[in-house]
Formats: structure tokens, C-alpha cells, sequence
């Protein structure tokens, strides 16, 4: 039978199980949407801005392990989804966007919203084409999502010209890709784990250190099962966290610029580093020289190129994590030496291990305070939820107090902008992720800042209503900005004031939905059990210390023992300091 | 240390830009680059002249692999091989001139390719040292004009 290019396109959707898509039509896309309006199988978002629709999809996949997908029109519409495909390409974020493009004949001769989609999306897309013939849409529909959602994960953008989505031709839908250049690695080289295994079993200090990589390889049991088996001390990443539990006594929590003082100094005096689908970014390496100096290193990858980028692997692993794990765990069951020994043998790096956790736990101080500090709400949030809720951030000292005091554990619950670090990837995420998940708790954790660059897509839970509950710090600040300037810039806080404005509950009404308002730590668990209750979208808003910092900190080009632990004291005299009138805008602070 | 990549691809429009932009994202460097069909017309040969340490190039190697529409990538620095490059090279030649710039040629085993009573074109074809040789020798000649396939390589076969 004939189909058009729309019709292709739909059917190609069904075929791959495609329930969900995010976008905003335009000229070029009419026919695709008007064909999508026609059925029922696949449900339209229509978003406020292309940015929120690419980081719903983001946000769907994140949450469900299968690619999310957008659909845009040219031009702006493309150009706007860049930052989400940039956001995709750096977390390996499974993602088929789909850009409307001019007509053929037109190509090239600067139209009416024309941009060069496959020249300006190619460094930040896994994969891209330009379907220049009707016949060719189906197979490169299939191509993209295989590519998208195997391998390392990522972004395929496929660009549709409007007269292929009006041309018919004979459908069929390929049963199976035809790549020749692209062949994934999936086990791990027999004797490269052997090796692996072998050094664990000689190593006096070991640590398990987890990246986003376990997390989309679907690893978490495995992980758990190969560090229970081992008894070496694991810990995560901030793309890593939801693939290990934070309250089993192997965790050290997160590692790197804010990672725990125990985490970071285990990572310094290690004599070997099982790296488990991370990528050693500097957040997490600081200074390299001075890495974890005395470790030899285990990497398992699925990417090569993540491969003695920047660290050097002794014994490098290239292939799925879960995979490998299987099989490092099998090789290792089969080697002498009982569990009991195991952890006889462990015993002192343990009891170092567990004497670092004491000296510097995590902590902060709410008692004998008048300002709501936001670990206290972060905290609160997670007692009342705990490992119930998908928790989704958005970037900043917020998306680090999470990271630091939600111990998740269960795969896929904790989703957050890692590697670019977008601002206002959080809410619009958040709400991908209610769409995957309707009846789970779904927190999105955020700031006055990061919100306010996505904040439209209220509009979308409202109408929907996808019961996202927003607990938004608001410092009135850019606080990691902030943050960086008492440290570094001596308290000179360069547009990094917010100020009060918006109200946010007048904001959530506007829209239609919840908005609470919490003053000070006496009602912040109020608000969270009634915005927790509320059957729609809510917005609480929690007005907390605006000087909080997040600590412990590395600064920037620092090596791991050599963290900061808390305000230093100059700090004080720094904030002391007369200000400019107007410079302070807590002074329109409202009751 | 300089190293020859050959990069068999896919013959569809943006490979190029793949490859190309790959390297300038990452800061690597281009000494030259040519691209030319196959007796296969899907495919076609990119041969990427790049210099880097050891890990630089096993980075690229590894970059360049992870390419969708890259089938194959070598680096025959690593392996035994024949390289070559074509250049072509416009001289000023006026009396006492061409008779310097003909035995030139003839000893690079050069072709005059074009005459005119002030310019000889010669095109010379050899590995990087004889390019470079050539290009010494003809500059006090004076060279008006010079354009270069940038180099190409196979690997010898194994007897």
C-alpha cells in the first residue's frame, strides 16, 4: 500500500512502540502533525518552547531507558532543541528528534525558516540525516531509534524536508538495520577480565566508582551483586547515584567537586579504581596529576573513546556494563576464597574507609535558625519520599544538595543535567518523566534561577495534569555563582542577584495550579506534606538562606584531599562589607 | 610524531564534515587531507595526514571509529607502506632561469606540464622528503605558485 511521508512517519512511530512525543508544529511539519492528529496511538505534548519539548523527551528517557522523542519544525524550531541535544549528547540520553525541513528544491537558497539542521546539530548529535527521498524514510526512522537507544546512548536528529512528507510511496518497515559501520562491543574481552579479576583480588584498597553508564546499561543489581561479593567500597557519580544504594554500608555517596570528604579521599589514597561506566570528567578528577596517584585503574566502557581519555586504564574493558559485570562476577565466584575471607581481608581499608565517613559526615545545621536551610528541605523531601519518588534537578547548588542527601538506589529515580549542566533542564524533564510515570511521585527539585529559564511549561502540567510537585529554593541568587564569587571574587556578586521577583504562588495560579509558600524552617514540612498530598502540579516555594554554600568543595583545579570543608573565614568579612544601595535585594523581600 | 590514517566511509553527503569537524572540535591537527572514490562507489578513502603524541592518536583512532559511516580506519604509520603526494609547481623561468628549472625537473623526474616564455609548470610526484627537496631547489628560482593533492598511502602487501 502507499503512504505518504506523514503516514510513514506515523506508522514508523507504532512500529517502534512510540506512545509519547514532545514538540510544537510549524510550516514545514503541518502534514506531520495533521497525520498525528488523525490517530490515537501516538499522543502529541504540545510544548510552550522546543527547549521544553526536547528536555521532556530527555526527561521521558531518562526515566524509562528508551528513547524520548521531539518534533519540531525548521529553522528556530530546530534551533531551539540544540541545547537539549548538546544536554543528550554529553549524559548519553537515548533521543530521536525529528526536524521539519524546507522543501528539497529549496534547500540551500536561504527560504523562509531555513537553517542548516544537519551541519548545526552534527557535533552534538550521535547521528544525523537528511532524508532526501520519500523511500528512504522508513529504514532511516528505524536506523535512528537503533542508533539512539544501542551502543553508548544518544541523540539522532532526523531531518525531514516538507515534500518528502507529502510523497508517496510503497511502506515497508525494515524488520532489521543495515549498518555497516556500526557494531557496538557488548561483551567483554574474556582475558582482559580475568586479568580484572585478578587484580581485585590482590588489592589492599579498592574502589567502586559508578557513572550514568551502569544506570542506562540497566546494572544496578549487578553493581550490588559484584561489590557485595568483593566487599570494596563503591562510589557514584552524579549521573551514577540511582545505580547504588546510598544507604548500604559499601556507599560513600557522590564523588568529586561536592562529593563526600570520605568518597573524595578514598578516590586519593586508592591502590585500585574499578571505574564502571564513567568517563573520569573533571568534576569528578580534579586536578589530574594528582589523581588517585597510587591506583591502578580497571575501566569498563561500552565507548572506547571514553578510554584512557583522560585517566589511563591499566586494564581497559570495553562493553556493557551489566554485561561485563556478569561475567567478572562469574570469574570471580569461581576463584579461591570464601565471602568470609573476602571480608577479613578488607577489614583495615574498611575501618579507614568508615573513619573518614566520620570524621567529615555530611551535615548542616537547622536548629537555632531563623532562615530555612536547604539541605533541611532536601532532607525532609527525602524522609517523606523515600525511594518512592523520581527525582528530577535542575543545575546548581540545589542539584548537588540533592544529589548529596537523596540516597537512591533504585535505577533511574535520580535525573539530572550532568555533563553540559543546562540550566532549565529540571522542570521540563520532570514533567517527561510524570508522562512516562503518571502515577509515581515525581519531585522536581529546582531553583528560583533554573526554573525561570523554563518556566512556561507550566502551561503543559496544568493542562495535562502531570502531578509534578516543584520544591523550588529560592535564594534569590545564581547560588553557585554566588558561591564562586565569596570564594574566588571576593564577595563581588556580578549579576548573580535575582532578586524577589516573581511571586511564584501568584506564578502557579496563573497557571492554574497549586502555589505554597514556605517563610522559614517552622512550615517547611508543612508545605511538603500538603504539596506531597495534592492531587495536581504544585509549586512550593521555600525561601531559604541565601549565603548557604555547598560544601565539601574542590576548587577548581584542586586535587581530592584537598577539599574545603566549610565557609572559610575571611568569608565573613567579605559579606560584611557595605554594599552598593540597591546590591542587596532582599530589601524587597516580601513578608 | 606524524602519523598517515586512512578512512574508508561511507559514500553519503556530511561524512566529510564528520571527519573534518571531529578533529577541529577536539583540537586535533590536519597536516592534509584528500578524499577520493573506491572501485566500491558506496565507499569512499579519506587519508588524514595528523601529528600527536601516542594517546593523542589513539584517540583519533578511537573518534574516528565511533563515526556511524566509518567502516574502517588504519594508521599506516604503524605498518609498512607507500606514500605519496603530487605537486604542482609554477616557477619563474627567464633565460639563465630555465635551464636550472629544467634540470630540476629532470632530476625529480619532474614533468613540465605547462610553458609559457617566463613560467614552467612542473609537476613532480614523490613522498614528503622529495616534495620538500623539490621545493627548496626551485625557491631561489622563484615559485610564482604551488598547489599540493596533500599525501596518499597504501599499505604494502605482505610477499
Amino acid at each position: 500500500m502507499k503512504l505518504t511521508g506523514s503516514q510513514i512517519f506515523v506508522e514508523s512511530l507504532k512500529r517502534e512502540g512510540v506512545k509519547t512525543i514532545f514538540g510544537i508544529p510549524g510550516g514545514v511539519v503541518l502534514n506531520l502533525f495533521d497525520v498525528l492528529h488523525q490517530q490515537k496511538d501516538v499522543e502529541v505534548i504540545l510544548t510552550r518552547h522546543e527547549q521544553g519539548a526536547v528536555h521532556m523527551a530527555e526527561g521521558y528517557a531518562k526515566a524509562t531507558g528508551k528513547a524520548g522523542v521531539a518534533l519540531v519544525t525548521s529553522g528556530p524550531g530546530m534551533t531551539n532543541i540544540v541545547t537539549g541535544l548538546a544536554d543528550a549528547m554529553m549524559d548519553s540520553v537515548p533521543l530521536v528528534a525529528f526536524t521539519g525541513q524546507v522543501p528539497t528544491n529549496l534547500i540551500g537558497n536561504d527560504a523562509f525558516q531555513e537553517a542548516d539542521n544537519i551541519g548545526i546539530s552534527r557535533p552534538c548529535t550521535k547521528h544525523n540525516v537528511l532524508v532526501r527521498d520519500v523511500a528512504d524514510l522508513a529504514a532511516t526512522i528505524k536506523e535512528a531509534f537503533y542508533i539512539a537507544n544501542t551502543g553508548r546512548p544518544g541523540p539522532v536528529l532526523v531531518d525531514i524536508p516538507k515534500d518528502v512528507s507529502t510523497e508517496s510511496t510503497e511502506f515497508r518497515y525494515p524488520d532489521k538495520v543495515n549498518l555497516r559501520g556500526y557494531h557496538p562491543t557488548v561483551s567483554g574481552n574474556r582475558s582482559q577480565i580475568k586479568q580484572a579479576a585478578s587484580e581485585i583480588m590482590k588489592a589492599k584498597k579498592p574502589v567502586i566508582y559508578v557513572g550514568g553508564g551502569a544506570v542506562f546499561s540497566g546494572a544496578a543489581s549487578e553493581v550490588r551483586e559484584f561489590a557485595d561479593l568483593t566487599q570494596i567500597p563503591v562510589t557514584m557519580t552524579v549521573m551514577g547515584l540511582s545505580s547504588f544504594p546510598g544507604t548500604h554500608p559499601l556507599s560513600m555517596g557522590m564523588l568529586g567537586m561536592h562529593g563526600t570528604y570520605c568518597a573524595n579521599m578514598a578516590m586519593h589514597e586508592a591502590d585500585l579504581l574499578i571505574a564502571v561506566g564513567a568517563r573520569f570528567d573533571d568534576r569528578v578528577t580534579g586536578k589530574l596529576s594528582e589523581f588517585s596517584p597510587r591506583a591502578r585503574v580497571i575501566h569498563i566502557d561500552i565507548d572506547p573513546t571514553s578510554i584512557k581519555k583522560n585517566v589511563y586504564a591499566h586494564i581497559p574493558i570495553v562493553g556493557d556494563v551489566k554485561v561485563v559485570l556478569r561475567e567478572l562476577v562469574s570469574v570471580l565466584s569461581s576463584m579461591d576464597g570464601n565471602p568470609a575471607t573476602v571480608k577479613a581481608q578488607r577489614r583495615p581499608w574498611h575501618k579507614q574507609v568508615n573513619a573518614w565517613a566520620d570524621k567529615h559526615p555530611l551535615a548542616y545545621r537547622q536548629e537555632g535558625k531563623k532562615e530555612t536551610k536547604p539541605q533541611y528541605v532536601i532532607d525532609r523531601a527525602y524522609e517523606l519520599t523515600k525511594h518512592k519518588a523520581i527525582v528530577v534537578t535542575d543545575v546548581g547548588q540545589h542539584q548537588m544538595w540533592a544529589a548529596q542527601y537523596f540516597k537512591g538506589g533504585v535505577q533511574r529515580t535520580f535525573l539530572t543535567s550532568g555533563g553540559l549542566g543546562t540550566m532549565g533542564f529540571g522542570f521540563p524533564a520532570a514533567i517527561g518523566a510524570q508522562k512516562a510515570y503518571p502515577n509515581k511521585t515525581v519531585l522536581c527539585i529546582t531553583s528560583e534561577g533554573s526554573f525561570q529559564m523554563n518556566l512556561q511549561e507550566l502551561a503543559v502540567a496544568a493542562i495535562h495534569k502531570l502531578p509534578v510537585k516543584i520544591i523550588l529554593l529560592n535564594n534569590r541568587f545564581h547560588g553557585m555563582v554566588r558561591q564562586w564569587q565569596d570564594l574566588f571574587y571576593e564577595g563581588r556578586y556580578a549579576s548573580s542577584d535575582l532578586g524577589t521577583i516573581p511571586d511564584f504562588v501568584k506564578l502557579a495560579e496563573a497557571y492554574g495550579i497549586l502555589g505554597l509558600h514556605s517563610k522559614g524552617p517552622d512550615d517547611v514540612e508543612a508545605v511538603l506534606k500538603e504539596g506531597l498530598k495534592h492531587k495536581g502540579p504544585v509549586l512550593m516555594n521555600f525561601v531559604i538562606d541565601r549565603f548557604e554554600n555547598c560544601y565539601p568543595m574542590i576548587p577548581a583545579g584542586g586535587a581530592h584531599h584537598e577539599m574545603v570543608l566549610e565557609d572559610p573565614p575571611q568569608l565573613k568579612s567579605v559579606r560584611k562589607s557595605p554594599r552598593k544601595k540597591g546590591e542587596n535585594a532582599d530589601a524587597v523581600l516580601p513578608a | 610524531m606524524e602519523h598517515i590514517i586512512s578512512v574508508l566511509v561511507e559514500n553519503k553527503s556530511g561524512v566529510l564534515a564528520r571527519v573534518a569537524g571531529l578533529f577541529s572540535a577536539r583540537g586535533y591537527n590536519i597536516e592534509s587531507l584528500s578524499v577520493a572514490p573506491t572501485p566500491d562507489s558506496s565507499v569512499s578513502m579519506i587519508t588524514v595526514v595528523t601529528s600527536g603524541d601516542e594517546d593523542v592518536i589513539e584517540q583519533i583512532m578511537k573518534q574516528l571509529n565511533k563515526v556511524i559511516e566509518v567502516l574502517r580506519v588504519v594508521d599506516l604509520t604503524e605498518e609498512d607502506h607507500v606514500d605519496r603526494e603530487t605537486a604542482l609547481i609554477k616557477v619563474q623561468a627567464k633565460q639563465a632561469q630555465r635551464d636550472e628549472a629544467i634540470r630540476i625537473a629532470q632530476i625529480f623526474r619532474a614533468n613540465i606540464v605547462d610553458a609559457t616564455p617566463e613560467t614552467y609548470t612542473l609537476e613532480v610526484s614523490g613522498d614528503a622528503e622529495k616534495i620538500q627537496a623539490v621545493i627548496k631547489l626551485l625557491t631561489p628560482i622563484g615559485i610564482k605558485e604551488m598547489v599540493r593533492t596533500g599525501r596518499i598511502a597504501i599499505a604494502r602487501e605482505s610477499s
